[in-house]
């Protein structure tokens, strides 16, 4: 597609409203996105808000909507369209708008604050903390995550309810519980906190959020169903809950 | 009153910047029981650290028992060409591993031994196996841990809010101003101490690792309030940027992929490293491909491959090659490492380069070689401080990490600024804690100069010239990229600060449309301050110093010069404009300087 005219159209406004803009420039080898939208900002709409830091897929800045699909813009690359297609950028529709393509993700942050925190064990008699590799691939996958939000953008609890947004958590933050959950060093209980307050319960696992992750975190299969499994051992099956405690990976508590 | 005008906020200690060393700094200082807040440009979590993918270099021995603080020292002080603050490499190898267990303590999880300890590897002028790592995404792992540790004590984070300028009191520290990106409203903060952590100002140039935020605005807020710049000339290029496709030049590969076995050849198949061994190094360099493959495994009886020399020889290897017609189309050699490890040991070790080039550039890494050259990456100077306590020149302002000039001396080793971020950010948090407890005196806000400032910030929307930002900032970078590069000489440096002085006369004229809320157009114009402020001090830095070192290149001076190996070059604002001198390096202890000499 390089070299050729693309038209974008790209959503401006802000918290009173707004629509999507046209604009038509040429692009360049091997663009993504997100390179569209800063070569728009430097020659057509300087005041064209949005996010970004790396571009590079690590940090997260720049999650979208591209033609309706939840993306960070930076690895979205402009040949995997159409000639000619028309493409569409929006701000994700989860959160509310800033303005432009940036929207109030305060959300996320404020949820990871009430989230009980890591609390390890003690050292071992030699002052060492050992650890076997295979014992942590499984929390590793977790902390892959760059906190793109594009998980919370998709997720139904939250995405058409705005009246969940206070009893639930979303999937990122159940990423994060469950990589605190299966630490092993960690000793904290979350079990309440994931029951009560994070309203786990009220995921019904579609697994959109698992698709929509840049950085392939299996979050359903494996944060949100072993979490849910614990609850359910811990709340309603006394038989499960004793045969819990000789299953690999379940935590001394 | 500025503080009835605007939204005002009162702490003891103000933090400017959320990556390594200003989180660990603001842990610090509010762990000492000082009122901190935390102030970042982006969202929590973002900022460059982040990006960091190889690993923290530190001595805890876990793979190479023989490893300890003081071979640490003497490779971060050869690496930097003996130009280093030896005091600050001193305890930056001390202190290291005790930081990195530290985030093992707060929930971080690094790759393991097979004894279950802290895996370590190889990087770029390290002697043994010496960085903590996971996968190739330690700076994630990190910062995310940092982070998580600081919501937790509760510490008062201001995301998405641009301190542009500090305020003093009789020369003391007093408080900082700037804006909310989201309303573009301004923000006053009165304080008694600031920790500058705001990394460095590498998007001045065209071809860059950095992302938006590094304009240089620690380096210049601390030049406008009177603190000393040391070190100014030396601009690291990482060796290997991606090339190709040309959207995504610069952006980073990390050394890692040599640490593991990579190797850069040429066009012509050959792998030139071994043509590029500097005397300086010879002695603990590998002169065959044998021996050079071997070290991998075994590092008693080998010398260390020239693919790991550090970055300041290796990104001028692949210059002078790509310069002899032995790169590739696009301007970058061959970083090779499919040929020589199994794709699953690739995958495994180095899962995000095999997404990032397969996703932007079409390339398997396990399967071909990657097209790589220089990239603009870091710079070793930045605000003179104290090795001990991060103090600057003012009183009340302390500088950490990328921002803080001493440690790197002309080069800095990959790892040993993630190791920089937790070891210096952590004492700037202590000493500007302490700095509070023991001043008893008022430093209060002066309305002029908050009023000065906020008609300087709003100046672009007023503004009739007609100039546009990103134009400005284009040509700033071609500027850099061009004139004040890899490659330096006395003309084109010239060139560049005439250049420079004239993007500066029309910054008054830059013009911005929309209004205050979100608007990037804004903030670039705002941000275009400190770069030019940055960049002039880069420049005259490298006029001054006569000859080639470490991140310093010139081709009018192509050695090094026994006098200048004893001086840095600092920078001061003057009434008069910029000062430039020479100042004396502290004189290294004798114990100190044998490790240096020893090549064991």
């Amino acid at each position: 597609m390089a070299g050729q005219e693309v038209h974008m159209r790209v959503w401006r406004g802000d918290v009173t409203g707004g629509e999507f803009k046209d604009y038509r420039l040429t692009t360049g080898e091997g663009m993504v996105v997100l390179d569209v939208i800063h070569a728009i900002q430097a020659t057509q709409a300087g005041d064209l808000a949005v996010r970004w830091n790396c571009k590079a897929g690590k940090c997260g800045s720049c999650s979208a909507e591209v033609n309706g699909k939840p993306r960070l813009m930076c690895m979205t690359r402009m040949n995997t369209f159409q000639p000619g297609e028309t493409i569409t950028v929006a701000p994700i529709k989860a959160f509310p708008i800033i303005r432009d393509l940036v929207t109030d993700v305060s959300f996320n942050f404020e949820k990871a604050k009430s989230i009980p925190p890591f609390k390890p064990k003690p050292k071992e008699a030699d002052g060492t903390r050992r650890m076997f590799q295979e014992d942590i691939d499984l929390v590793q996958e977790f902390h892959k995550c760059i906190e793109c939000f594009l998980c919370q953008n998709v997720c139904h609890v939250i995405r058409d309810h705005e009246e969940n947004k206070k009893a639930f958590a979303g999937p990122r933050l159940f990423v994060r519980l469950a990589a605190l959950e299966m630490h092993p060093l960690d000793t904290n209980d979350r079990m309440d906190f994931i029951k009560q307050k994070a309203g786990l319960g009220l995921c019904n696992i579609t697994k959109c959020c698992t698709e929509v992750c840049p950085e392939h975190i299996h979050i359903t299969d494996n944060a949100i169903i072993p979490l849910k499994e614990r609850i359910v051992d811990r709340y309603y099956d006394p038989v499960a809950r004793i045969l819990g405690l000789f299953k690999t990976g379940t935590k001394d508590k | 009153m500025a503080e009835e005008k605007y939204e005002t906020h009162e702490y003891d200690v103000i933090v400017i910047g959320a990556g390594g060393a200003g989180l660990r700094a603001a842990i610090e200082a509010s762990a000492q029981g000082v009122r901190t807040a935390l102030v970042c440009k982006s969202l929590l979590g973002k900022a460059h650290t982040v990006m960091a993918e190889g690993g923290i270099a530190a001595a805890m021995g876990n793979v190479y028992p023989e490893d300890n603080w003081k071979v640490h020292f003497r490779d971060t002080m050869r690496g930097g060409k003996l130009l280093n603050n030896w005091r600050m490499a001193q305890i930056h190898a001390e202190e290291s591993p005790e930081r990195v267990l530290e985030l093992e303590e707060w929930g971080a999880l690094f790759d393991r031994t097979q004894e279950g300890l802290i895996l370590q590897r190889d990087f770029g002028g390290h002697r043994y196996a010496r960085l903590a790592h996971v996968g190739d995404r330690t700076g994630l792992e990190m910062i995310r841990t940092l982070q998580q540790h600081a919501v937790h004590k509760g510490l008062d984070v201001y995301m998405e809010c641009n301190l542009q300028r500090l305020l003093t009191d009789g020369g003391r520290i007093s408080g900082a101003f700037g804006y909310w990106r989201e309303s573009g409203k301004f923000i006053l903060f009165k304080c008694k101490a600031v920790v500058l952590a705001t990394g460095g100002g590498g998007k001045a140039w065209k071809v860059t690792s950095n992302s938006w935020e590094y304009t240089g605005d620690g380096v210049t807020m601390a030049t406008d309030v009177g603190a000393d710049l040391m070190d100014m000339e030396f601009i690291q290029f990482h060796p290997t940027g991606m090339v190709w496709p040309p959207s995504v030049r610069g952006i980073l590969v990390t050394e890692g992929v040599r640490g593991d076995g990579g190797t850069l050849k040429n066009t012509e198949g050959n792998r030139f490293m071994f043509n590029y061994i500097p005397d300086f190094f010879r002695a603990e360099t590998a002169d065959t491909e044998k021996e050079a493959d071997a070290w991998y495994e075994d590092k008693r009886n080998n010398r260390r491959t020239p693919d790991l020399l550090p970055r300041d020889e290796v990104a001028r290897a692949i210059n002078s090659e790509v310069k002899a017609g032995r790169g590739t189309a696009h301007g970058g050699v061959f970083l090779d490492i499919a040929s020589r490890r199994p794709a699953d040991y690739i995958q495994r070790r180095l899962p995000s380069m095999y997404h990032q080039f397969k996703e932007l550039a079409d390339v398997d890494i396990t399967k071909e070689p990657m097209e790589v050259g220089p990239t603009c990456h870091y710079c070793m100077g930045g605000v003179r401080v104290d090795a001990d306590s991060t103090a600057t020149t003012v009183p009340g302002l302390f500088a950490a990490g990328e921002v803080a000039a001493g440690l790197h001396g002309a080069n800095r080793l990959g790892g040993n600024s993630l190791s920089d971020l937790l070891v210096f950010g952590r004492r700037a948090g202590l000493y500007a804690a302490q700095y509070v407890k023991s001043f008893s005196g008022n430093a209060s806000v002066n309305n002029d100069q908050v009023e000065n400032y906020a008609r300087e910030l709003l100046a672009p929307f007023e503004a009739k010239g007609g100039e546009n930002p990103y134009t400005l900032h284009q040509e700033l970078q071609d500027c850099m990229q061009n004139l004040v590069g890899i490659i330096r000489v006395d003309s084109e440096l010239r060139q560049a600060l005439e250049k420079i002085a004239e993007l500066k006369q029309r910054l008054r004229n830059v013009t911005v449309e929309g209004h205050r809320q979100y608007n990037p157009g804004w903030h670039l114009a705002l941000d275009l301050h400190s770069l030019l402020s940055f960049a002039m001090a880069a420049t005259v830095a490298a006029i001054e110093r006569k000859e080639s070192r470490g991140g310093h290149t010139r081709d009018d001076y192509p050695n090094p010069d026994p006098k200048f190996a004893k001086v840095n070059v600092v920078i001061r604002k003057t009434k008069e404009g910029l000062s430039v001198t020479q100042e004396p390096l502290p004189e290294i202890p004798e114990e100190l300087k044998k490790l240096l000499e020893e090549q064991k």
